[in-house]
């Protein structure tokens, strides 16, 4: 049994490789879905990846299939998009989720095109899909650092950011750090999608970041708890996925998010906080 | 605090609104340290608009809010609109340690006597018990209590208070104000958005009576009149469109001294 767990790792670079990617991964990216999903912007961290694709095709037409080159481009549309839907809703009528939602459609179609007309479909699964199984030194290492960029970031604005969540208008009045601390933290989550969409591809690299920290919400309630139940949920997942995926022979980036998935629906049944079997149990209520 | 004569908040030829179309305009006047105002008027005379204004969140169409020698840190704004998630997970203590934030910041911690201001500001409200609570499992009541502990702690020199007593019961009011009144007799400003009246009479020296302008300032007793009260629910008209430019110098209202 033990063997069966461990013997691909040890007998396997690329499945070292991926572990570990997928670790570091799962150490930066589960925070910052935490702090998404608390702020409700769920649904944000969907829309910016989509928005990073059109930077990494470009990245890619520039310098080839290179780590570097399409990851710098996808920071850039990702923050260009965030900042411009940000610019819009303080400026006209339309609310964020609205301009958010135009320029990623906008991002993303003008990413397909670029892909599509200069590149072939095979670069497009890569950049859609992700290679975990195929992560160079240069893209572990990229990895690791935004990982631990992302931890040290998060830990500075720890207090502005929860207050930013709890209360912002509190926040504003007590301080200026109000709108820098939201782009930092709009900075942090393009950051790991960038990090991310090498091994997991732009489509399901928000799987890592929200799915665990979704899936902690069934288990912890103050927010230092939540961080660590969601980044167990993601290592677990992580681990999980790629077995499944060795020995099933299945691909690697879905079989890790469908595992987080899993982990996401046996919680919302089992969850310690609100999950539905305990609700259907008949339990008679405290006396205060 | 109460050493000092000039004036906390002054306000030249104001004018507060929303896309060119003022919510108030031409207010002048000053509140002086120490004072404790009540500020009425009809739904949509701009109360919230005139507290927004003076905590910097709104940028005047025209004239000018000064706070002479107050910064930032020296005024506390309990807002209406609370924007305020209570399904976040914090707990009560940690809500109300926020009104630290100018003495903590960003990374400062609580040390003994921080988390003995926090406890005694729990204390005060009656909030001990519920500390380790999360604020998601508050009564209406319980959470304003939580916000007034939080401004205890700011320990500010202006306190404005944008209608604190919404959908509280008669106990927490009657605890509430004995707070406000002991911020009064500590020599600091504070300035309230009311609708009871009777509320006002009994508690407020001072009165502004808003109707999209000011109706009548001065002493509680001559400003809530009944001639005041039809006049300002005659001034506070529905949003127009086709509103034409405000050609108006100087402000026409009663002006009532002290």
């Amino acid at each position: 049994m033990i063997h069966a767990l461990i013997d691909p790792f040890v007998e396997f670079a690329f499945m070292r490789r991926a572990l570990v990617g997928c670790l570091a991964l799962s150490l930066g990216a589960p925070p910052v879905g935490v702090f998404l999903v608390l702020r409700r912007l769920s649904l944000m961290g969907d829309a910016m990846s989509h928005a990073i694709l059109p930077g990494a095709a470009i990245g890619y037409l520039v310098a080839g299939l290179s780590v570097s080159a399409m990851s710098l481009g996808g920071f850039i549309a990702g923050i260009a998009v965030a900042l411009l839907a940000g610019l819009v809703a303080r400026t006209t009528v339309l609310r964020e989720d609205a301009s958010l939602a135009a320029f990623y459609l906008l991002s993303l179609s003008l990413g397909v095109l670029i892909v599509s007309v200069k590149g072939n479909s095979i670069d497009l699964l890569h950049v859609l899909f992700g290679t975990v199984l195929a992560l160079d030194d240069q893209a572990l290492i990229l990895i690791a650092s935004i990982a631990t960029l992302s931890m040290v970031a998060l830990a500075i604005i720890y207090r502005p950011l929860v207050l930013e969540c709890f209360d912002p208008n509190f926040l504003r009045t007590v301080s200026p750090l109000s709108s820098p601390t939201h782009f930092l933290f709009l900075v942090l989550v393009v950051m790991n999608l960038v990090g991310g969409f090498q091994a997991l591809g732009t489509l399901m690299v928000v799987g890592i970041m929200l799915l665990p920290a979704i899936t902690a919400r069934f288990w912890a309630q103050d927010i230092s708890m939540l961080i660590v139940a969601a980044v167990a949920s993601a290592f677990a997942a992580s681990t999980v996925g790629l077995l499944l995926s060795y020995y099933a022979n299945l691909p690697t980036g879905p079989a890790i998010i469908l595992t987080s998935g899993a982990g996401y629906l046996l919680s919302m049944l089992l969850g310690s906080r609100g999950g539905v079997l305990w609700q259907l149990l008949p339990r008679k209520h405290l006396e205060a | 605090m109460t050493t000092d004569k000039r004036p906390a908040i002054d306000f030249r030829d104001l004018t507060l609104g929303y896309d060119r179309h003022p919510a108030v305009h031409h207010i002048s006047g000053e509140v002086a340290r120490g004072e404790l105002l009540a500020l009425v008027g009809p739904n949509g005379a701009g109360k919230s608009t005139l507290l927004k204004g003076i905590v910097g969140q709104l940028k005047p169409l025209s004239g000018t809010v000064s706070l002479d020698g107050l910064e930032r840190r020296d005024i506390a704004y309990l807002p209406q609109q609370v924007e305020i998630d209570r399904t976040f997970p914090i707990t009560v203590f940690d809500a109300v340690a926020m009104g630290l934030w100018h003495d903590i910041g960003m990374w400062g911690g609580l040390d003994q006597a921080r988390s003995t201001a926090v406890a005694n500001a729990l204390r005060t409200l009656g909030l001990q018990d519920l500390a380790q609570r999360g604020v998601g499992a508050l009564s209406g009541g319980q959470f304003q209590r939580v916000l007034f502990a939080r401004l205890l702690l700011q320990n500010a020199a202006v306190i404005l208070l944008d209608e604190p007593f919404r959908a509280v019961d008669a106990k927490t009011i009657e605890d509430l104000l004995h707070i406000i009144k002991r911020w009064h007799a500590e020599g600091r400003t504070v300035i309230a958005a009311l609708h009871d009246f009777d509320q006002v009479r009994a508690h407020f020296p001072r009165t502004l009576l808003l109707a999209r302008e000011v109706v009548a300032w001065g002493p509680t007793k001559q400003v809530l009149t009944p001639k005041h009260l039809a006049k300002s629910r005659q001034l506070v008209e529905a949003w127009d469109e086709q509103a034409e430019i405000c050609e108006r110098g100087e402000d026409a209202s009663e002006r009532i001294s002290a």
